[in-house]
């Protein structure tokens, strides 16, 4: 089982945070069936502290997650919560937000760089039309961006290590949260499939084609 | 029942995506109300009002919505839900922000970035970057939609008269600040919405060697984009990537330049009309998408690409 990309940047930042001096403890939360436990061996390969993985074998919308999340939350207290800022197979976007809301936190969607202060975090977002940079207040939510950081890879030592580090197990179904799923998936299709094109020789061929065949300019 | 949607704009303009949004609101439900929030938005208030498939603006004028931070907008947009069966935004930075907010307090499983409306309650969605396309069905009672703007028509601006309602502001939150915005400023047409949009990728090597895909630009009224790799390496800003990550783009015409076709770089413009790939790579899996796939050095097609420009007599705008 292989970790959500943006995923990898959330941990990357909070371990930076750790090592700035600023965080005192990462926790590395994951949702799902035994080989979930994989990402959060991951991360704690690369410097969170402790784990927890919450066990579903069934698939949960990104709502129950964020109820899941919020009793998570609510046990451990924690300052801030970092996620990758969507999921790259269902492209949800969505479950840092709900969690924000369910918390009635402030969040920072999308971000590429985060600065932490006393009781705040100032934040750097990618917006449609540019940057836009907003300060939340502590306790937030923070959902991350390919381009925050690089992500480091895990030493052997280190893989080593994480093997010792502690993971507590929660049975999601046994939180107490309401995680039936509301979106019922009817079908999957392939999408159309394009027609081949044509290689052409030159650039004059193509401007010539653009003209007079497809007549775009 | 009825459809709330959220406008975006900036105080004096609506944002053009709404009217992409309000087209595929109109087919969920006839009945389509336009919520504008904003400060001093007057003059969008009335935009909004006088497009045909609109059926009634609320208009809630507060500095609270100034800068539409989700933490003050979701409150009011979950105030003024219970009339509606649909909240709907589109699915950009301004709707993936705040409607997630709104869908946890009204309890309710957002389905996002939808590109076609089968029924009220069921709709298609890409997954995968866009290698397979999902029919959903939410069976929620309230549902919380946002919209690929791209895969609807814009609705017609002129000719309605809605009658807009003043809205009360919400309580606001008080823990978030908005600092401030750096907008890309360009003369070029909007990245989104534009006929043409030239791309460029790796392959252009700097930000200076932009210019090369810049002139084009010009020469064809188009937008420029950019792969994520280009916007990695500092040649232009976050705002011109194209892909799963960035803006998705339909447009006539899509010229890629320098641009290998990863699947998260398709996700963003295989849905265009006709694809042009400029690549010196004959194996570059750009070209199994593209109409017309040219095997070059961008560095020298491109400015021959500008001089057969040059000679045309007359270019679409
Ligand atoms: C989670 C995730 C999300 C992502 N999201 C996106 C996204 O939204 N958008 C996106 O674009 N990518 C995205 N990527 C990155 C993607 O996987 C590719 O790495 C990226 O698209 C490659 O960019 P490129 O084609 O410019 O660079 P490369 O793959 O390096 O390709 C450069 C191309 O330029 C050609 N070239 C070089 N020199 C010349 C020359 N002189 N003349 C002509 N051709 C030349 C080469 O032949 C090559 O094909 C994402 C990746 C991940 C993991």
């Amino acid at each position: 089982m292989s970790t959500n990309p943006p995923d990898d940047n959330a941990t990357e930042e909070s371990v930076k945070l750790k090592e700035s001096g600023k965080v005192k403890e990462i926790v590395a939360v994951t949702i799902g069936d035994d080989k979930a436990q994989e990402t959060v061996r991951k991360a704690l390969a690369v410097g969170a502290d402790r784990g927890i993985h919450v066990k579903s074998d069934t698939y949960i919308e990104p709502l129950g997650i964020a109820k899941i999340l919020k009793k998570v939350v609510e046990k451990e207290k924690p300052d801030m919560v970092f996620f990758g800022k969507q999921a790259i197979d269902d492209d949800c976007n969505q479950t840092g937000q709900m969690l924000a809301a369910m918390l009635n936190w402030p969040q920072a969607t999308f971000s590429s760089k985060v600065t932490l202060k006393d009781k705040s975090m100032e934040i750097v977002r990618e917006i449609d039309e540019g940057l836009e940079t907003v300060e939340v207040n502590l306790p937030a939510v923070v959902t991350c961006d390919l381009r925050l950081n690089e992500p480091r890879y895990a030493s052997l030592p280190n893989i080593m290590k994480a093997k010792k580090k502690p993971i507590d197990q929660m049975i999601a179904k046994d939180l107490g949260v309401d995680i039936t799923n509301r979106v019922q998936q009817l079908k999957v299709e392939e999408p159309p499939k394009r027609k081949a094109g044509i290689k052409v020789a030159n650039v004059a061929e193509l401007v010539s084609k653009l003209k007079n065949e497809a007549k775009v300019i | 029942m009825s459809v709330l949607l959220i406008a975006e704009h900036n105080n004096k303009n609506l944002k053009p995506f709404t009217l992409n949004a309000i087209s595929a609101a109109s087919k969920i439900d006839a009945e389509v109300h336009v919520l504008v929030a904003g400060s001093g938005c007057e003059s969008v208030a009335k935009e909004v009002a006088a497009v045909p498939l609109v059926k009634k603006v609320l208009h809630c004028d507060s500095p609270n919505y100034q800068n539409y931070l989700p933490e003050n907008l979701a409150p009011l947009v979950t105030k003024n839900a219970d009339k509606y069966d649909h909240i709907v935004a589109s699915a950009n930075t301004f709707g993936k922000n705040f409607m997630p907010r709104v869908a946890a307090a009204l309890d309710t499983s957002q389905v996002s970035d939808i590109i076609k409306v089968n029924s009220p309650d069921t709709f298609v969605r890409p997954i995968y970057a866009g290698n397979a396309f999902a029919t959903v069905k939410s069976n929620d009672k309230k549902r919380c939609v946002t919209i690929r703007p791209t895969s609807f028509e814009p609705a017609p601006k002129t000719g309605g008269s809605a009658q807009v309602d003043k809205v009360d502001a919400a309580d606001i939150p008080n823990f978030s600040k908005f600092v401030k915005r750096e907008e890309t400023k360009s003369e070029r047409p909007e990245l989104g919405t534009a006929r043409i949009v030239v791309s460029g990728g790796r392959g252009l090597e700097s930000g200076e060697n932009f210019k090369l895909i810049n002139d084009i630009a010009d020469k064809l009224n188009a937008a420029v984009g950019a792969s994520r790799a280009a916007v990695d390496a500092g040649y232009i800003s976050n705002d011109h990537q194209v892909g799963q990550t960035g803006k998705v783009v339909v447009p006539d015409l899509y010229i890629a330049v320098g641009i290998s076709g990863a699947i998260q770089h398709l996700a963003g413009m295989k849905e265009s009309k006709i694809i042009v790939a400029i690549n010196k790579d004959g194996e570059a899996p750009i070209f199994s998408i593209a109409d017309y796939g040219l095997e070059a050095d961008l560095f020298k097609a491109l400015p021959e690409f500008l001089s057969e420009l040059n000679k045309l007599n007359t270019i679409q705008k």
